[in-house]
Order: structure tokens, then C-alpha cells, then sequence
């Protein structure tokens, strides 16, 4: 019987190893493409490198701009992902916990401004953060609190939608117990909703934070200098007399590392939750 | 139960943001929207022409064909990501040697922005120095064109999408299926059940919030894709992967034909929410009415 379980746990890891040659194939390319010269890039493809041509890292880690970028997206991505994570959390709380009128068209409501389709909703965004939103000089637009706040209407209903089933499972006896021993909502909502809902936060956590890094539409209409992330760094090597694929995959590399650091960091915590027997006792 | 207050209180951020950044950008569209305008032409003065945007819309070949398309796209993509999300997602339930290996791998391509996405599929598949056409010719004889096919092409936007956005779908089912408690599956166990009848019975129900959740946000999100195809096909062949985003992204850049672009921006916007709408009352509120009763 032993023997029997340890040839399945096996059996999985040979599927796994299977679906990660799918999964890693595009992202194997990637590298690929970015050590090759251009023009070996026009040639018949083959599948493994015969020789390792590191020019085009050379090339991006000389560039300050690009550093700049690096840092600009990772700020706004890890501010964008603290923020929309905590105010969902707390917006789910309200949602679940309390017996608000309208909550649950208001509920509908926070996704439907994820729906919106883009392109057309650069403008409108732009007049407000260059015209609307401002305090004497300064303005929202080019600024990393500007496009932390503007990845919001994107980031926000999505935490909202993911932490709520989340809330909704954990019971709710466990918070009326804390109550009757007289603990503040504040208390409740750290130390007794929050650990239990560990999981989800996780997953959101990890999940908003890629969505604001790997914004692009907005962050190439809504900043010049200031706060350029690093996608709209990418963009700027496809040019009218052609793409520098080779730059470009350089820096989608560059890309991989931070985000795979942050998945690294928070993945531990999607594990089982502590205490689901908590409620008989 | 308690003070309503706090309640509103905890929600208040929220709205405040998604109003300043949600509700004005909207109404300034469906304002635009009654207009026309091309802030780039010759005379660049907003126009007031009723709905002359929306009549136009109705008899736009190219804009129905493209929301049949982006049916068509939304509908392969959605469905076998959440397939293959949930098996995957169950795969990862065991306990097996390299499990949280095998789970950060599976996540990178969610860390891969979307243009650069479609970047690499578009070198990988274009013909002659794509290594996935070259594969084909010479193991299988198949003749992969994304160029001039169309089924090629709409087929490889899906598997793309396929690729991108199914860790999205196991990352939040595994959420899902970690918080669930174990008890009833203990029970169901020893009375008995298979792992059909617990698939139906326990684990469907139970995770169903979460499901539900996952493919909204799965829907609407292909529903408004631009960037990975914009890169990998630019909406061709023809109008063939020319889906909903694509076609309003083109009405609007290079074309700077912002009051049309706005019209089909609200259609949109209104059909996203009214799908997303009716499957939310057909799935969900059955649910709360049982539960009130």
C-alpha cells in the first residue's frame, strides 16, 4: 500500500515535469531570443543554442533609464498591490459582515469598472490627471501615486471579487465569540479574519501585484518620465525601423526576476487555513 | 448586528477611489460618445450628433463581425482555462515530492506582461522563423500559417490565452480548495462516496463562490484582451483575430475617430456587464434565495 503511494506521488511528478515543458517552452524562447545577435534571429530556427551571445544584456544593464523604470515598476506595482489588497479586504469585511442596503449592487458595481475595454478610457483618464487632479503644480499624471491610484479601477474590484468567497467561508460565529469577549472590530478583523483568510490574501496579493506590473496601455499614455514602468520601457525599443527583439527579450528577462522573487515570497502562504474545527469548540 | 456606520465606514476608500478614477472616465465616454470627434482632423471641435455613433454602430459589418469573433475567442479561452485550471488545481492538492517547484513554475507565464506575451508567440509562430511552424513542417508535414489562415490564427490567439491566463485560474482555485474544511470529505469518505459524487456534491458546491468569481474575472478580462493580440496578429488576417478591443483600439489611434471609438466602448461595456449580469443572477442568487428561506 506504501509502496503503491509512493509510485503515484511519482506518476505526478512525471505529469508535472510534463506540463512545465509546455509551460516553460515560450519563456525557454524568450531567453533564446535574447542572446542571439539580429541577424542570426531571421535565420532557419533551431531549438538548442550553439553559441551565447550576452550583447544585449551588457546593453540594457548600461542603461540608467531602464534602472529607473525597474524601479518605478517595482513601487508602484508592490504600493498598487498593499494597497488594493487591504481596502478590498476591508471592503469584503463590510460586505460580508454587515447588513448594508444596496451592498450587493454595490458589489456588481466595483466590477464593473474592470470591464471597461481600455483604449477609449486613456483619455478621459488623462484629462483628469493632468487637468482635474491637481494641487497648485503638482499633478497626478507622470507620478508613481498617480498611476498606483489609477491601477486601482483595475486592481481594486478584482481584490474585492477574489477576497470575498474567501470572507464568505469563514464563519462568522468566530467573530461574534471575539465580540461577546469584548475585542474591537479592528481586533477581529487582524488577528481572528485575517490569519484564517491567509490563503486568499495570498493569492491576491501575488495576482494584483502582476496585473499592475504588467500594465501597459496606461502607464505608456499617463507617464513621460517620472514614473515610466518598465513595460512602456520595453515598448520603446519597437521603432519604425524596426523592433530590437533582441533588447526587448533582454528585458522581458530582466522583468522575470523581481516578479519571481515576490511569487517566491508570498506563495508560502497559500497553505491549508488553521483552524476550520475552531467553530464547534 | 453591528453599527452600520463602521460598515460604511470600511467601504468608504473603496468608493471614493473606484468613483475619482471609475465613474468620471465614464461618464465622460458615454458624454463623447453623442459626439462626433477626431481630435486630429481639420476641425477638431466635438459635434453633437444624437446617436447618429450608435446608428452607425448597429450597421457596422466590421463591428459585429468583430463581436463574433471575440465570442467565439472568449468562449474557447474561458471554458478549457477553467477546465484545465481546476485539474490542475486538484493535481496540486496531492502531496508530492517538488510540489512548491512545480507551482512556481507553473505561475511564471502570469508574470509575463501581455506584450511581451504576444511578442514571443508572434516569434515563435510567424512562418520561416518560427520555431513552432518549422516543428510542424518537418516532423508532422503540417503547414502552420498564422499569416494568411484564419483558423490559424484565431486558433493560436486561444492557445496563447490558454497559456497565459490558466495559472490565474489554478491559483485561485488552489486558494479556493486549501480553505476548504476537511471533515466532510473525511465523512463522505467512510459513507462511501466516489470521486464523482464527492466532485458533485462536495467540492463543486463548496468552491463554487470562488469558481464563480474566477470566471468573471476570466471573462471579462478576454472580453477587453488588446495587448497580446495587437502584438501577435495585429487583428489579422483580414479581421480574423480583429476582436472587440483590437477593433476599438484601431478606431481610436490610428484612426483618432474618438466619438465612434466611445460609441463602441459603452456597446461593449454594456454587453460585458449584462452577460456577467445574467450569469450572476442565474448562479448566485438561487443560492441566496435557498439560503434565506
Amino acid at each position: 500500500m506504501k509502496l503503491m503511494r509512493r509510485h503515484r506521488s511519482w506518476l505526478s511528478v512525471l505529469f508535472w515535469i510534463a506540463i512545465s515543458f509546455v509551460t516553460l517552452f515560450p519563456i525557454y524562447w524568450l531567453f533564446v531570443i535574447s542572446v542571439k545577435p539580429a541577424v542570426e534571429l531571421f535565420s532557419t530556427p533551431e531549438l538548442l543554442l550553439r553559441n551565447v551571445y550576452w550583447q544585449n544584456y551588457i546593453d540594457v544593464l548600461n542603461n540608467p533609464t531602464l534602472r529607473g523604470y525597474m524601479l518605478n515598476s517595482l513601487i508602484i506595482s508592490s504600493c498598487n498591490a498593499v494597497l488594493v489588497t487591504t481596502l478590498g479586504f476591508l471592503a469584503c469585511y463590510a460586505l460580508t459582515r454587515f447588513d448594508l442596503p444596496g451592498k450587493e449592487s454595490i458589489f456588481f458595481w466595483t466590477i464593473t469598472n474592470r470591464m471597461a475595454p481600455p483604449a477609449v478610457f486613456l483619455l478621459p483618464l488623462f484629462l483628469l490627471l493632468t487637468q482635474v487632479y491637481r494641487i497648485g503644480d503638482f499633478k497626478l499624471a507622470d507620478s508613481r501615486i498617480g498611476m498606483i491610484l489609477v491601477y486601482c479601477t483595475f486592481n481594486l474590484p478584482f481584490a474585492i471579487w477574489t477576497l470575498r468567497p474567501t470572507l464568505d467561508a469563514i464563519p462568522r460565529e468566530l467573530d461574534e465569540a471575539a465580540y461577546v469577549d469584548g475585542a474591537s472590530p479592528w481586533t477581529v478583523i487582524s488577528d481572528i479574519v485575517f490569519p484564517l483568510a491567509r490563503p486568499g490574501v495570498a493569492v491576491t496579493l501575488i495576482l494584483t501585484w502582476v496585473f499592475a506590473w504588467n500594465e501597459y496601455l496606461l502607464a505608456a499614455t499617463l507617464t513621460n518620465f517620472n514614473a515610466r514602468t518598465l513595460t512602456t520601457g520595453l515598448s520603446e525599443y519597437v521603432t519604425t525601423t524596426g523592433t530590437a527583439w533582441g533588447i526587448m527579450a533582454a528585458i522581458s528577462v530582466f522583468t522575470l526576476i523581481p516578479a519571481l522573487i515576490v511569487f517566491s515570497l508570498v506563495q508560502k502562504h497559500i497553505v491549508a487555513g488553521l483552524t476550520f474545527g475552531a467553530v464547534k469548540g | 448586528m453591528h453599527s452600520k456606520k463602521l460598515g460604511w465606514l470600511l467601504l468608504a476608500p473603496t468608493l471614493l477611489i473606484l468613483g475619482l478614477f471609475g465613474i468620471f472616465p465614464f461618464l465622460y465616454v458615454v458624454w463623447v460618445s453623442f459626439h462626433e470627434w477626431n481630435p486630429f482632423a481639420a476641425n477638431p471641435a466635438k459635434i453633437f450628433n444624437w446617436a447618429a455613433n450608435y446608428r452607425k454602430l448597429v450597421f457596422d459589418a466590421q463591428f459585429l463581425a468583430s463581436l463574433g469573433v471575440t465570442m467565439a475567442f472568449v468562449f474557447f479561452a474561458v471554458v478549457s482555462e477553467v477546465i484545465i485550471g481546476y485539474l490542475l488545481a486538484q493535481a496540486f492538492m496531492k502531496d508530492f515530492p517538488g510540489r512548491a517547484f512545480f507551482r512556481t513554475i507553473h505561475t511564471l507565464p502570469l508574470i509575463m506582461a501581455p506584450i511581451i506575451v504576444g511578442s514571443i508567440w508572434k516569434l515563435m509562430t510567424t512562418p520561416s522563423i518560427g520555431i513552432i511552424p518549422y516543428m510542424l513542417k518537418h516532423t508532422v508535414g503540417f503547414d502552420l500559417n498564422i499569416g494568411t489562415s484564419a483558423v490559424a490564427a484565431f486558433a493560436i490567439t486561444v492557445i496563447m490565452d490558454i497559456w497565459h491566463w490558466t495559472p490565474l485560474v489554478t491559483l485561485t482555485l488552489i486558494a479556493a480548495l486549501v480553505s476548504l474544511p476537511s471533515e466532510p470529505f473525511e465523512q463522505a469518505q467512510i459513507d462511501g462516496a466516489n470521486k464523482r459524487q464527492i466532485f458533485w456534491h462536495l467540492t463543486l458546491p463548496m468552491i463554487r463562490p470562488a469558481l464563480i468569481a474566477t470566471v468573471f474575472i476570466r471573462l471579462m478580462d478576454a472580453m477587453r484582451t488588446v495587448d497580446e493580440v495587437l502584438m501577435l496578429t495585429g487583428g489579422g488576417p483580414g479581421s480574423a483575430t480583429r476582436y472587440v478591443g483590437v477593433h476599438i483600439f484601431r478606431e481610436v489611434f490610428p484612426r483618432t475617430n474618438y466619438g465612434y471609438g466611445s460609441a463602441v466602448s459603452v456597446i461593449v461595456l454594456y454587453l460585458t456587464i449584462v452577460i456577467c449580469w445574467l450569469l450572476y443572477v442565474s448562479l448566485i442568487a438561487p443560492r441566496t434565495r435557498k439560503g434565506s428561506s
